[in-house]
């Protein structure tokens, strides 16, 4: 009689020791607990409004997890065939039933709400900071109705175009536009800190998915359709790129279509889109010029305009 | 002894016998013949459950080497066409040529003996949908010859369309996805006319086996679901070669359309593939429990309310895509909603070992490893339907753990369990015991080992169908470890084979009812006769065996094992 309830005590007592230095290294393993149980944050509020949401049901699903895992476990060993044992014929019990749909349900009610309480602080963009670029007034175009705009209705918009197999980022109000003066860049997208931006996302050619773990959610880029997200990064984080690639299948080098996004003081990146404008008149003047050139010399060549891909 | 079943009540009718008079009497056919002309139900439940487990093993082939590919960063064993073309053929096949067919070769096979039937209700349709599933299959491996596809099982448009995919093997996966859903839309006909119509005497609906409930709802589903793919690929057909538009964007059409009609056929399939296995636990479970199935009512409806619900959620795989926030929320909702009468049916299932004298076959191991695997598949299925959470793991290796832990530990576990435990009645043999149990013990090992870690692959960021991946943070060791764990998981599945191949001609005479089952297929003999039943119960109750063997312990004193052998005066005529 002595020896079970000793076994027992030393099975919870190395079961609790199991759980604390479980949480223990997980309190203190830090950034190393997102990636092996939760997702990337740290880049932009959203992601980080998404983390706290995931942690939220991670410990809701946890309780359930060990729960019915041990009523399973503990239900085979104890009532494990023996000589003598007789089952016992019931056949259901209206009242537990009842019970234990109420019970589910209560949970998802509870996720439901937490959810709901949280969905705004995702969706919605925050306004910039007082330390962030400096934003003329929304200019609150008629854009598709999931896009979401921050309060003040200033933000810093980027053009995400999906191409096989680059990322093709444009720095326009106005997306459905072809702005050939817009300043543009690939595959690495400069953005200001403390500065709301938002992206419409789309693609030219295939399904693409535009993510960067550690800025939020990803948003597939739909030929035909603009998607749409936020990003802010915070301030201490001027000169960090974050990386992130596409996450719908594209093709065959679809693990090659990466993105990386740098974040740089806003004086900086004042200064890198004026380069960037520059570059870009002037390649459209050496091309207009190439063109005028190449036109008087051969009429008989038909032209297209297809200097500048949107 | 004189086994006394029920009462003789029904007398015989006194009209004339009609007769039958032949004129020539074609020799039965033998050998190979036999099994291409034969209509018997049995034999073709077993040409499916052997086409589609060669299927299994082929898309397990794929599997492996996919995971061979990611077990180092940055390898170069095999190249970006060919690695898409492995995803492509490895979830197709899965889905299309093994779990939902085998689901379908499990019902052949074991509907009728359940509901005390002669034959199938349409023995030729039977066979129909047979042969073509294998053409299905066959179609689809062809490809490999010419040009096999490599948009994913999914075939998302614009990627699908002739522009960029130019080659023929995206025309080989639509043909597929015809003959094999016309095989299963006969087959599901074909069920549902069985089951509706040729129950045994007193079989109402209230003492229908919870696996043949699971097959009549897996059938409805498969009817309401597969007309819509049919269309879908049509379409993607016609767009392909005859000039439409329909998933063009460029010319008014959008790939917004294909993936809501993909998705409301392929949620659905979902439970198509996952209701059957749910049915073999609710069989095995209780037999080896030694106890009642807990809320025989409430598993099976909780079974029509899943699919109900299944039928409402499609989008759930769509909330990164351009939708409105209203449709996110619908769809959310909705998602949680199924949690219920899946959450009802593990409990129920818990409750019924809870108090049982739980004998530890390797069935009834399978049937646990499916409990426990699921419910932790149906727990990061929460993570997924709340869309917020989802927009950092969709697409990811998350999702690619997730639904392996669903129909992998689900569906497959089931089908497993399913093979463990009517193996002595297809056979009349017995698997080895302790073959089956080392199979089990490291399929489950090699499968927490495979896809566990496989969650955190997708939360640092490593999304799915990439052939190659860089070496940062911990992805390395993550994708070593899951590489390691499938040639585990790959060893446990050989064992069974092998178990199979010895115990067809090796393994212990089995007898009629080497489980003490609940279920009339226990009734007759192991393999059962062409004609299944000569005289047939009336069933009184879920349970019939356990009340023939009752009222024959009753009648003889004894305590219930010795073997039925009913008088043909005391039981109603099949």
């Amino acid at each position: 009689m002595n020896r079970i309830p000793a076994a027992l005590r030393r099975r919870s007592v190395f079961l609790t020791t199991c759980a604390a230095s479980l949480l223990g290294s997980l309190a203190l393993a830090g950034p190393a607990v997102a990636g092996l149980f939760g997702p990337e944050s740290g880049g932009s509020p959203n992601a980080d409004r998404i983390a706290d949401l995931y942690w939220i049901i991670f410990a809701i699903a946890l309780v359930v997890f060990v729960v019915v895992e041990g009523a399973l476990i503990y239900s085979l060993f104890k009532f494990k065939a023996r000589k003598g044992a007789v089952a016992a014929q019931i056949r259901g019990n209206t009242r537990l039933e009842i019970g234990w749909t109420v019970g589910a349900a209560v949970i998802l009610v509870a996720l439901a709400v937490v959810t709901f309480i949280k969905l705004p602080g995702i969706r919605t963009p925050d306004n910039s900071g007082a330390n962030g670029l400096e934003l003329a007034d929304g200019t609150l175009l008629a854009a598709s109705p999931t896009k979401e705009r921050p309060p003040n209705g200033k933000s810093l918009n980027i053009c995400v175009n999906g191409q096989k197999y680059v990322w093709r980022f444009t720095y326009a109000d106005d997306c459905t536009r072809n702005d050939f003066k817009a300043p543009f860049a690939y595959t690495t997208m400069v953005v200001p800190t403390d500065t709301t931006v938002t992206l419409d996302i789309t693609a030219q050619d295939v399904i693409h998915s535009w993510w960067i773990p550690a800025m939020g959610g990803k948003m597939d880029a739909v030929p035909g359709h603009y998607t749409h997200t936020w990003m802010k990064v915070p301030g201490e984080k001027a000169n960090t790129t974050f990386s992130g690639q596409c996450a719908e299948l594209c093709g065959r080098n679809h693990a090659d279509m990466v993105a990386f996004v740098r974040a740089v003081e806003p004086a900086e990146f004042e200064q890198w889109l004026d380069e960037r404008e520059i570059d870009v008149k002037e390649a459209n003047e050496a091309a207009a010029e190439q063109r005028k050139e190449f036109e008087g010399s051969d009429d008989s060549i038909e032209q297209s305009s297809d200097e500048s891909t949107p | 002894m004189a086994a006394t079943v029920d009462p003789p009540t029904a007398t015989p009718t006194q009209q004339p016998v009609p007769q039958v008079v032949t004129r020539s009497v074609r020799p039965e056919p033998k050998g190979f013949t036999s099994w291409v002309t034969t209509t018997d139900h049995k034999r073709i439940g077993i040409m499916y459950m052997v086409t589609t487990f060669a299927f299994f093993l082929m898309g397990g082939a794929e599997a492996l080497l996919m995971r061979l590919q990611l077990g180092s960063p940055d390898n170069t064993l095999i190249t970006p066409g060919t690695y898409n073309a492995l995803f492509t053929m490895h979830g197709t096949t899965m889905v299309f040529l093994f779990v939902v067919p085998m689901m379908a070769g499990f019902g052949n096979y074991f509907v009728p003996l359940m509901i005390g039937a002669r034959d199938m209700a349409f023995p030729k349709l039977n066979a129909l949908s047979y042969w073509l599933l294998l053409a299905g299959g066959i179609v689809f491996y062809g490809s490999l010859f010419f040009g096999a596809p490599e948009a994913g099982w999914t075939s998302y448009t614009p990627l699908s369309s002739v522009a960029y995919s130019p080659n023929g093997g995206i025309d080989a996966w639509i043909f597929l996805v015809h003959l094999t859903g016309l095989s299963s839309l006969i087959g599901a006909v074909n069920f549902y006319a069985t089951i509706a119509n040729m129950r045994a005497p007193g079989m109402g609906w209230g003492r229908l086996p919870l696996f043949v409930w699971t097959i009549l709802v897996y059938s409805i589903l498969l009817i309401l679901a597969l007309p819509v793919i049919a269309a879908a690929v049509t379409l993607l057909l016609t767009d392909r070669h005859f000039g439409t538009h329909f998933y063009d964007p460029t010319q008014g059409g959008s790939p917004m359309l294909w993936q809501h009609l993909f998705w409301f056929f392929g949620h659905p399939e979902v439970y198509i593939m996952v209701l059957p296995g749910f049915g073999i636990v609710s069989e095995v479970l209780p037999v080896f429990a030694r106890k009642p199935i807990f809320g025989y009512k409430a598993i099976a409806a909780s079974t029509v309310v899943i699919a109900f619900l299944g039928l409402l959620v499609w989008a759930h795989h769509m909330f990164t895509t351009p939708s409105p926030a209203v449709v996110l929320v619908f769809f959310m909702l909705g998602s949680f909603l199924i949690a219920v009468p899946t959450g009802v049916k593990i409990f129920n299932w818990i409750a019924t070992l809870w108090r049982g004298t739980v004998e530890f076959t390797t069935a009834l191991l399978f049937c646990v490893g499916f409990i426990g695997t699921f419910l932790m598949g149906g727990i990061t299925g929460i993570f997924l339907a709340v869309f917020p959470v989802n927009w950092q793991l969709h697409d990811t290796y998350f999702v690619v753990a997730h639904f392996h832990y669903v129909l992998m530990g689900g569906a497959v576990f089931g089908i497993f369990a399913g093979i463990y435990y009517w193996f002595p009645k297809i056979t009349g043999r017995m698997l080895s015991e302790p073959l089956g149990k080392a199979s089990f013990v490291l399929m489950l090992i090699g499968f927490h080992v495979t896809f566990l870690i496989q969650h955190s692959m997708g939360l640092s960021g490593m999304p799915r169908r990439i052939y190659r991946y860089p070496d940062v943070g911990d992805l390395a060791l993550y994708n070593l470890i899951s590489t390691i764990g499938s040639f585990i998981l790959a060893l446990g599945i050989l064992l069974t084979v092998i178990n199979v191949l010895r115990s067809v001609k090796r393994g212990t005479v089995a007898g009629p009812d080497p489980w003490k089952g609940n279920t009339l297929e226990w009734f007759t003999q192991s393999p059962p006769p062409v004609n299944n039943f000569d005289i047939l119960p009336r069933v009184r109750s879920v349970e019939p065996m356990k009340d023939i063997r009752r009222q024959v312990a009753r009648q003889s004193g004894g305590d219930g094992d010795e073997p039925v052998a009913p008088t043909e005066e005391s039981l109603v005529r099949g």
